[in-house]
């Protein structure tokens, strides 16, 4: 009996005690960031520059996506939350009340542009789409092309349009193939946000719908089709880029930065006449692209040591400017004013209203 | 004579019966060699394209650099605060004299990894005597030079179409002209945190990591699973209610993961407040995973065991805990740690509930105790595959087959006990 206590009973009670003491609040030397898994790679290059620059430890990044990051940095102040939040899109209203409600002052910062990206097999040719070619080919609804449009309504009819060249002539006469992020991704939301909205709002009816009747509008315009035409090819891009190298007809839905670092290998579809380059979306000119974001918890600044060295460092020319070391990881600058700007609402925490 | 013609006609039928039983027999043999085939050739496959697709990942490119380690840069007094990135990008100037401009001389830097100066600082805080002197000292090189040099990006292709422009070329060559580049052993893949930069990326951190997540998870897991079982197998009446644990804990060993995951952040973070990303945490949850496949094969060692021995013990006046800790369980522990290795061995390969209590994060620090942020290697895998630079899919599938390393180790191991300790009756 003195024996198997010692061998089964000890080790839990020791681990109950450790529980025990662990779960008194803890200090924290580290500054913890969440959020959106697109400024994941540019939030951690930060964190590992700061890590190795600064006398203060490398900040944990999780990739929680933007709304779990807003999710868990708006659950309160304290030591058990995280510090700053990375999205890949803007706060929303609802989230902003959230945070307002626990009592949580946020300061926003713009970190550059990310623009999305339909890219095919280097060999292929190249597609010169646009938006409204886009929303044809990728929404599950599309207005009857048989049927002459009202003034008000076009009759919605499930996707006919099983090659590119059924949606316009100019285009090759090859299946619509597209390999896209699964509906967990912020890549996705912002395609069809940017995309394929934007597409659909070409067909006048559907701008006059946006007004009468906004989620009707949205579940026709972001709908994506599911008669396979469409393959959720999941969040691995570079399996992406595998895939599309080995099927030359297929098209694949992805942020920039994987084109930029696959130039060899993939070749980026021209939308509106822009071709998705470094310059043309630095510039504004390519239609598909968003901000990133982050967020800082202002009670935390002064409480966790480093925070606003690390937004200092963030917001530095060398790291988010136009040579920065963010560059080389595809992040596109903001122009020198706003980089200016919102270096300085990092430096005085500028309050965020909505 | 009907007679005959009878045998006759049976010997026909039954000749053509045994010969279409002789041909199932051999179809049945055949299907089963092709599932084994087919099983076997899809697992080597699997195996070689792993492994092949990520020896580019054991080896680096280094440059030989000359370094003049300088007092201006380092001070004999405090040899760790010393300026060992501005020596090393001193030296490459030096190395090339004709490039100048400042845009031009930040391209030339990036030729080198970020974890070039580190390698000389190192070695100037071990010999202090460096300083002053010049050295001799190979440097790692950027990942994308690295490729190139190891033939994974083409450069016969157009500047625009690849990610090494032509100026890093004309470097390079030089370098190689000169005979200063060498291929050496990526130690930082095995000695390194996680880095944003794939030739400084390593599998430390998570290594550690996955190894203080399963020491909470064998504390926590195996006394109770082992009591549970003792409990259920050889004390607890055969009732309802114990039926109904039973049904239970099978059921549970079938829950997705991912469910226990939620329980933990809603149980030990939320409720407890532990810290999130914490191996402490992860090591709770995937005990509670581990729980029923620890119960499970528990309960079938107890039950393998001959009831002689326990009849025997009883008839010689053991009591009935004697019976069980002096007879039954050294007799079932083969069992027991059999199944719990192989429980373990499931654990370590698990993400999903992880992801929900934060171990799915860059960290660079290897953590140091079960409280420290740290992440585990299914999820560094799974991080590093996201990672857009390419050098990153070699560094995958090394991960990949570090992981496959310590389950082949952890099932050898509770095979090699199986056999030490195994008793036949």
């Amino acid at each position: 009996m003195n024996k198997f206590k010692t061998v089964l009973v000890q080790p839990i009670l020791a681990m109950l005690i450790g529980v025990a003491m662990v779960s008194g609040a803890q200090a924290r030397d580290q500054i913890e960031i969440v959020g959106s898994s697109t400024v994941f790679p540019f939030a951690t290059s930060v964190a590992e520059q700061f890590g190795r620059t600064s006398k203060f430890k490398t900040p944990v990044v999780e990739s929680t996506g933007s709304g779990g990051g807003l999710k868990l940095f708006c659950a309160g102040i304290g030591l058990e939350h995280p510090d700053i939040t990375n999205a890949s899109r803007r706060i929303k209203g609802k989230e902003f009340k959230n945070c307002q409600a626990k009592g949580i002052d946020i300061t926003e910062i713009v970190v550059g542009f990310d623009g999305i990206v339909l890219a095919k097999a280097k060999g292929a040719p190249q597609l010169n789409l646009t938006r409204q070619q886009i929303y044809l080919a990728t929404a599950k609804m599309v207005p009857n092309p048989d049927k002459p449009c009202q003034s008000n309504w076009c009759e919605p009819v499930k996707n006919p349009y099983m090659k590119w060249s059924d949606i316009d002539a100019s285009l090759p006469d090859v299946k619509i193939e597209i390999l896209g992020p699964p509906p967990t991704s912020g890549t996705r939301d912002a395609f069809q946000e940017l995309a394929m909205s934007k597409g659909a709002n070409k067909f006048p009816h559907m701008k006059k719908l946006k007004k009468a009747d906004k989620s009707m509008w949205k579940k026709l315009t972001r709908t994506v089709r599911e008669d396979g035409a469409w393959i959720d090819a999941g969040e691995n891009d570079n399996l992406m880029v595998q895939k599309l190298s080995a099927n030359p007809k297929a098209v694949g839905v992805f942020g920039f930065s994987f084109l930029d670092q696959n130039s060899d290998r993939l070749r980026g579809a021209i939308v509106e006449g822009i071709e998705p380059s470094f310059e043309n979306i630095a510039d504004g000119k390519y239609g598909i692209s968003r901000s990133l974001y982050f967020y800082i918890k202002q009670a935390h600044v002064g409480t966790v040591p480093g925070i606003s060295e690390f937004v200092a460092e963030f917001t530095s020319e060398k790291a988010f400017g136009e040579d920065g070391y963010l560059v080389d990881k595809g992040l596109i600058p903001l122009p020198a004013s706003e980089r200016q700007k919102y270096r300085n609402d990092g430096k005085n925490l500028t309050k965020l209203s909505m | 004579m009907t007679d005959k013609s009878d045998t006759k006609s049976h010997t026909e039928a039954y000749e053509a019966r045994l010969k279409k039983r002789y041909r199932a027999e051999r179809r049945f043999r055949a299907y089963g060699m092709a599932a084994i085939m087919t099983a076997g050739l899809i697992l080597v496959f699997l195996l070689s394209s792993i492994v092949y697709s990520s020896l580019p990942a054991f080896s680096h490119h280094h440059t030989r650099l000359d370094i003049q380690v300088s007092t201006d840069y380092v001070s004999a007094d405090a040899p760790e605060q010393g300026n060992y990135l501005g020596l090393v990008r001193a030296a490459l100037r030096d190395q090339f004299p004709e490039v100048s401009g400042r845009r031009d001389k930040r391209a030339l830097y990036k030729i080198l990894s970020i974890g070039a100066s580190d390698e000389l600082q190192k070695r100037v805080i071990a010999e202090p005597d460096l300083i002053g002197t010049r050295l001799s000292l190979d440097v790692p090189l950027s990942d994308d030079i690295d490729l190139m040099l190891k033939g994974l990006i083409d450069r016969t292709l157009p500047e625009s179409d690849r990610i090494v422009s032509d100026r890093d070329l004309v470097w390079a060559d030089k370098l190689l002209a000169e005979n200063r580049i060498s291929r050496k052993f990526a130690f930082a893949l095995f000695t390194n945190g996680d880095s944003r930069e794939p030739e400084m990326a390593g599998i430390r951190g998570a290594l550690v990591g996955s190894l203080w997540t399963l020491l909470v998870t064998l504390i926590v897991s195996f006394p109770l699973g082992v009591l549970a079982a003792i409990y259920l197998e050889e004390v607890a009446p055969k009732n309802r209610a114990t039926a109904l644990i039973e049904v239970n804990i099978n059921n549970l060993a079938a829950v997705p993961s991912i469910v226990y995951g939620l329980l933990g952040l809603a149980v030990f973070i939320n409720f407890f407040h532990l810290p999130r990303s914490a191996p402490l945490v992860g090591g709770f949850v995937l005990a509670l995973m581990t729980l029923p496949r620890i119960i499970i094969p528990t309960r079938a060692a107890f039950a393998s065991i001959p009831p002689s021995i326990r009849e025997a013990a009883l008839g010689v006046g053991a009591s009935r805990t004697q019976v069980i800790m002096h007879h039954v369980l050294p007799l079932a522990m083969p069992g027991i740690l059999t199944g719990t290795i192989i429980g373990l061995a499931q654990a370590a390969g698990e993400t999903a509930p992880l992801l929900m209590i934060g171990m799915m994060a860059f960290i660079v620090d290897v953590p140091g105790d079960v409280t420290a942020k740290a992440t585990v290697l299914p999820a560094q895998i799974y991080m590093w595959a996201n990672n857009p630079e390419r050098a990153f899919v070699a560094r995958t599938s090394a991960g990949i087959v570090v992981l496959l390393t310590l389950l082949l180790v952890v099932n050898a191991a509770a095979i090699y006990f199986r056999r030490r300790f195994e008793k036949r009756w």
